[in-house]
């Protein structure tokens, strides 16, 4: 753990999660007040079919106004984004993102991996990744490539997520900065480029 | 990963040795298809990948054929085919003669659920279909009508979501691990080599359809794309794009109604 406590710089906060992981992310989104200066990425596995009910949910809940994803939308500060079902989610220069039909990595469309490595590409030291549970061993790959574009690495402590596997598999294969409770990710995620509160 | 820089020469080189100009596809799926291919055939370095494509126009050809995104389903999104078969199809069915475009058509999946579509409204017998790609490889995959039987699952419940009332197993012969479309689905398609980039308009027609094409290009290959589509489409034609693009930021909104909210156009003027 080189980070220091609070994270200032950020740019985009990207979230992945598998089985379990949408349990975890209703006890931190809603609490969340409002965020600044970055945007925040949501890529949850999903059912192909599943048209709108996890944008639904998401903006029912988070105070963070949700804009929906199609091709070339632009990222902006302040907003939360929720990778659409069925296509691979991907990040342009110039702040836009970008859909990918191609073929499943891990088994899943939308793949964390896919999506963590290219906002790294992308972000570089202004991204902050946080992976939470799941059964599969999507997202390490993904958190390897945001570590070596010197971007900050948070997991999900293993023993608070229903299926531990995941964060476990990222641990094991990553240098996570932080390893977090959920109440300590939303703490986090509120601290972001707040150095002062 | 391959660098930036490293991609735009390719890009450069492709353009100058082939004609082709890939300077308009979106570059974060690009350069991810790119690196694929690279690890793929097992290069090392950059350059000795540059020059096998320069001076080997056959891995060019596989080179093209392996980057560009071919991953498609039957009845993708049910939904979609649920609307052009209860609404888009009965206004076509009024014509005497109905001609179809799937623009990017890829190994013909698109293709036959529409033929299925309108077989079963009646209309199959005067239409005609045609489906084209830049992708030669995947365009003889279509024709054959051929695909794999482990799909068939998957194919039939998006059928049935999609409306489909007849026992999808009727269309086609399974047979060592694929399963075969009848022929006389095929009758009324016509395959042709076509690329969005730079060929031009060849009919007019009734229905397009680019369905996950534009998402691989930037907005300005998009806009010229739809302009292209516009100039082929008669009036009172249908536009139908994926459920996540658009043509709002490419042409005239007085020109096109959107058909409730499906990602389905009508040109109205
Ligand atoms: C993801 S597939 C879409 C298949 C189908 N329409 C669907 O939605 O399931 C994209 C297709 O676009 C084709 N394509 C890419 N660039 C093209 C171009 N410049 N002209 C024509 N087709 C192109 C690719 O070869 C590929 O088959």
């Amino acid at each position: 753990m080189e980070k220091s406590e609070v994270i200032t710089g950020c740019k985009v906060v990207i979230i992945g999660g598998s089985a379990g992981s949408l349990n975890a992310l209703m006890q931190i989104l809603p609490e969340i007040p409002k965020i600044k200066d970055f945007a925040m990425v949501i890529v949850l596995h999903r059912k192909s079919t599943d048209d709108q009910t996890l944008e639904d949910l998401i903006s029912l809940k988070s105070n963070v106004p949700l804009k929906t994803v199609e091709d070339k939308t632009p990222l902006v500060p302040g907003f939360v984004y929720v990778a659409p079902s069925n296509y691979h989610l991907l990040f342009e220069k110039n702040d836009f993102l970008a859909l990918d039909t191609s073929e499943k990595i891990n088994f899943s469309r939308p793949s964390i991996d896919v999506s963590f490595e290219s906002a790294a590409e992308i972000y570089g030291e202004s991204l902050v990744g946080i992976l939470l549970s799941g059964s599969n061993t999507d997202g390490t790959a993904g958190l390897q490539a945001i570590q070596a574009h010197g971007g900050t690495l948070v997991v999900q402590n293993p023993l608070a997520a229903e299926m531990p596997f995941m964060p476990n598999n990222a641990i094991l294969y990553t240098e996570p900065h932080f390893v977090l409770h959920n109440h300590e990710i939303l703490k986090l995620i509120i601290s972001i480029n707040s150095p002062n509160d | 990963m391959i660098e930036d820089i490293e991609l735009e020469t390719l890009i450069n080189d492709v353009y100058e040795y082939y004609g082709f100009d890939f300077g308009s596809y979106s570059r974060a799926s690009l350069k991810r298809r790119v690196n694929r291919l690279f690890h793929l055939d097992g290069f090392t370095h950059f350059h000795e990948f540059l020059s096998r494509v320069r001076y080997d126009p056959e891995y060019y050809k596989r080179m093209v054929d392996e980057i560009t995104v071919n991953v498609t389903e039957m009845f993708r999104d049910p939904s979609f085919y649920r609307v052009l078969r209860n609404e888009i199809l009965p206004l076509l069915g009024t014509k005497p003669f109905i001609r179809l475009w799937h623009a990017g058509c890829s190994t013909g999946e698109e293709v036959y659920s529409m033929a299925i579509m309108l077989k079963e409204a009646g209309l199959l017998h005067k239409s005609l279909i045609y489906a084209t790609d830049i992708n030669a490889s995947v365009l003889e995959t279509a024709k054959k009508g051929i695909f794999p039987l482990r799909m068939m699952k998957e194919y039939s419940e998006n059928y049935r979501d999609a409306g489909g009332q007849e026992d999808f197993s009727n269309y086609y012969i399974a047979n060592y691990g694929i399963a075969k479309f009848n022929e006389e689905l095929a009758e009324k398609m016509v395959y042709s080599q076509h690329n969005l980039v730079s060929d031009t308009s060849f009919n007019e027609f009734d229905l397009i359809l680019c369905r996950n094409v534009l998402i691989y290009f930037d907005n300005d290959l998009q806009k010229r794309v739809i302009n292209l589509f516009d100039e082929s489409l008669a009036v009172l034609g249908f536009l139908a794009l994926g459920t996540k693009e658009t043509i709002k930021y490419s042409i005239s909104p007085t020109k096109y109604k959107q058909f409730e909210k499906e990602k389905i156009w009508r040109k109205v003027k």
